[in-house]
């Protein structure tokens, strides 16, 4: 068994599927990140993605091509980052609730627009989805290069907005903006810098980051939409975030490893055979973001701002 | 623009925001059936009638409620002390597998022992559920939105292995349901005909329960206290993790009759379908009656209706049947605002 498992951590087939699997993952906990580093608690991630890999699918189902499919998908993402962060960072409500009511709202609406858009179809129609585009040289390394230079290209962008991300974050004047507004709201704004046009923007941004990472679901893993098709994954990057403690290197390795065991459990599961039932390597992914949580609460910083709503001119 | 708490809230204004708020998802709610090229009053007048058009559909929408009424409460206690249990629709399945465990054959009490037994079962399952989410909350500061949800995914994993492997009745045909629950322990119908059963009264006794429970008691005025301001509930000298950790379990409790209800009162067996969404549905019911716990009875009413009538709808215009969904969402989000400016204002300046 133990010889088994082994051999499957050697093969690239193994490996091509991890890194297939991180990639809506890594879109959705960096937006979530980009949401959570500003202050904002964004739990719309899971309707937002809905809605990413409904409304780039369509896109391109109605004719338009694949990267304007992104595009799309990604600007109705950030209408939804809008909403959310009109009722948080405006009106002040409650993180949670708003985002339990965005991801209500946002994935039966999706379901609803599909409906109305098709309302005849009984097999999930079909588009042809981004292709694996081979990177020359890189991709003739044994293993590797067919694991991680063999991919579509929506997954190159997912792996290069990890260092974009940390870049812009860490080390422009607009990420020091940004993470200020998250931790010390009153010092941003002596700045003289708005801090509820930098939440909000950083809300809109983290949200298209969501809406493409549903939309990768759709236009590259598959080439359909189903009812349920994000079936938690937004919740697990809310959890690789925590696990992450909010930093975009460190969120790139917990999505790694969470895709990994992923990826694992679907082979472990043909090795297996009847022995385990099926629905236990289903589970494996919920438990683990839980444990992962459990594990990275301890170390947990959060941005101490975080779930406080601002109010000009208040004292803290 | 600045917002301003309001001086004093006027009791017309706190009666007044849900309302609004329904108005105000049902005037958005219509330009999605203008888009099915549907005229907007005709169809919200279907949605009313097959809602409470006739004897059947009154009785089909109280059936509904029922288990509305439960995990509505269950969200409605939670949220009070700002616990966000988002998990209801994995403790209701908790519930429901306690009762078809014990209910099966397993253990044989006359009704009148028996019915409460299910219930007590079930409460328990549905509360033990939450007791690892809960104390990652009180004593790691995991938050629990995200591990209450992730374990709604993990029971329901567990319900499906159960209902097509050891748990399956091999009277089924093939389908992945559990052996019926045992005579004593079905809870009688309310009338003669439909589906409306005992649960929709245990509903109402729980909906008075907990409001007696919040407004007159020690600990409902804890749960208040914890909610409004958990620190300055600790240095007056409740405990607060204490506190948080039993309305954790009380709300587990809740949700889990809630499955005990639908299995027992309604269906007879577990299934893989038992809840559309009960549990998610139980967070809008909650917020619409702004977490009072007999404005529950009221706003699960409210969107039970929103259900029934819409499948009603739905089957004689072209609106798709999500429609029910779309409207329970945006009605969270306008209840959210209107009850914010119940107690402040806006100034744009």
């Amino acid at each position: 068994m133990i010889g088994d498992l082994l051999e499957i951590l050697l093969t690239a087939g193994f490996w091509a599927a991890t890194i297939r699997i991180v990639s809506p993952l890594i879109l959705g906990t960096l937006g979530e990140l980009i949401c959570e580093r500003a202050g904002v608690l964004n739990l719309g991630i899971e309707g937002i993605m809905t809605m990413g890999a409904m409304a780039g699918w369509m896109w391109v189902y109605q004719g338009g091509d694949l990267w304007g499919g992104i595009v799309f998908a990604a600007f109705i993402g950030a209408l939804f980052g809008m909403f959310h962060a009109g009722f948080t960072v405006y009106l002040g409500l409650s993180q949670h609730v708003t985002g339990i009511g965005i991801t209500l709202f946002a994935s039966s609406l999706s379901y609803y627009v599909f409906r109305m858009l098709l309302p005849n179809a009984t097999t999930p129609p079909k588009i042809t989805p981004f292709q694996p585009f081979a990177v020359p040289i890189l991709s003739d390394i044994p293993v590797i290069g067919e694991a991680l230079f063999t991919q579509t290209p929506l997954t190159y962008l997912a792996l290069l907005s990890v260092p974009a991300v940390w870049y812009v974050l860490e080390r422009t004047p607009l990420g020091l903006a940004v993470r200020m507004a998250g931790e010390n709201p009153v010092a941003v704004e002596s700045q003289g810098i708005d801090v509820l046009a930098v939440r909000t923007g950083a809300v809109m941004v983290g949200s298209a980051f969501m809406a493409v990472g549903g939309a990768f679901i759709t236009m590259s893993a598959f080439d359909a939409f189903y009812f349920g098709m994000i079936n938690g994954r937004g919740w697990i990057c809310v959890a690789l975030v925590i696990f992450a403690s909010w930093r975009p290197g460190k969120a790139l390795l917990g999505a790694l490893l969470f895709a990994g065991l992923d990826a694992l459990q679907v082979r472990a599961q043909q090795l297996a055979g009847a022995q385990i039932p099926y629905q236990f390597f289903l589970m494996a992914p919920y438990l683990l973001s839980i444990a992962a949580m459990v594990v990275m609460a301890r170390r947990a910083r959060y941005p101490k701002a975080l779930l406080v709503p601002f109010r000009r001119g208040d004292r803290v | 623009m600045r917002i301003e708490a309001r001086q004093q809230v006027e009791v017309w204004r706190v009666i007044l925001a849900p309302v609004l708020a329904v108005l105000a998802a049902l005037v958005l709610g219509a330009g999605l059936i203008l888009w099915a090229g549907e005229a907007v009053l005709a169809s919200y007048w279907a949605l009313l009638r097959g809602a409470l058009g006739s004897a059947f559909a009154i009785n089909e929408t109280l059936t509904r409620t029922t288990p509305l009424i439960f995990t509505g409460l269950a969200a409605a206690v939670a949220f009070r002390a700002k616990f966000y249990n988002i998990g209801a629709e994995g403790q209701l399945y908790c519930g429901a597998l306690a009762a078809t465990f014990f209910g099966t054959g397993l253990v044989g009490l006359p009704p009148f022992l028996m019915i409460p037994f299910l219930m007590l079962v079930g409460a328990i399952a549905g509360g033990a559920i939450l007791i690892v989410p809960v104390l990652l909350k009180t004593h790691m500061k995991v938050d629990e939105v995200v591990t209450t949800l992730l374990l709604n995914f993990v029971i329901l994993l567990l319900v499906g292995y159960l209902l097509e492997g050891p748990w399956k009745d091999p009277m089924s045909l093939g389908w992945p349901q559990a052996a019926p629950i045992v005579d004593e322990g079905v809870w009688p119908p309310l009338l003669a005909k439909g589906r409306l059963h005992l649960g929709f009264i245990f509903a109402l006794v729980a909906a008075v329960l907990a409001w007696a429970l919040m407004r007159f008691t020690v600990w409902g005025y804890e749960i208040r206290a914890v909610g409004l301001n958990a620190s300055a509930a600790g240095f007056a000298g409740i405990g607060v993790n204490a506190t948080v950790i039993r309305t954790a379990l009380i709300s587990g409790g809740l949700a889990g009759i809630a499955g005990v209800s639908e299995v027992a009162g309604l269906k007879g067996y577990l299934t893989l379908d038992l809840s559309p969404g009960f549990g998610y549905a139980g967070i809008a019911v909650a917020m619409l009656a702004q977490l009072h716990p007999l404005g529950v009875i009221l706003s699960a009413f409210f969107i039970s209706a929103v259900y029934v009538g819409a499948d009603a709808m739905s089957r004689t215009t072209d609106i798709p049947t999500y429609i029910a969904d779309v409207l329970v969402g945006l009605s969270v989000l306008t209840i959210l605002v209107s009850v914010m400016l119940t107690r402040y204002r806006i100034r744009w300046s």
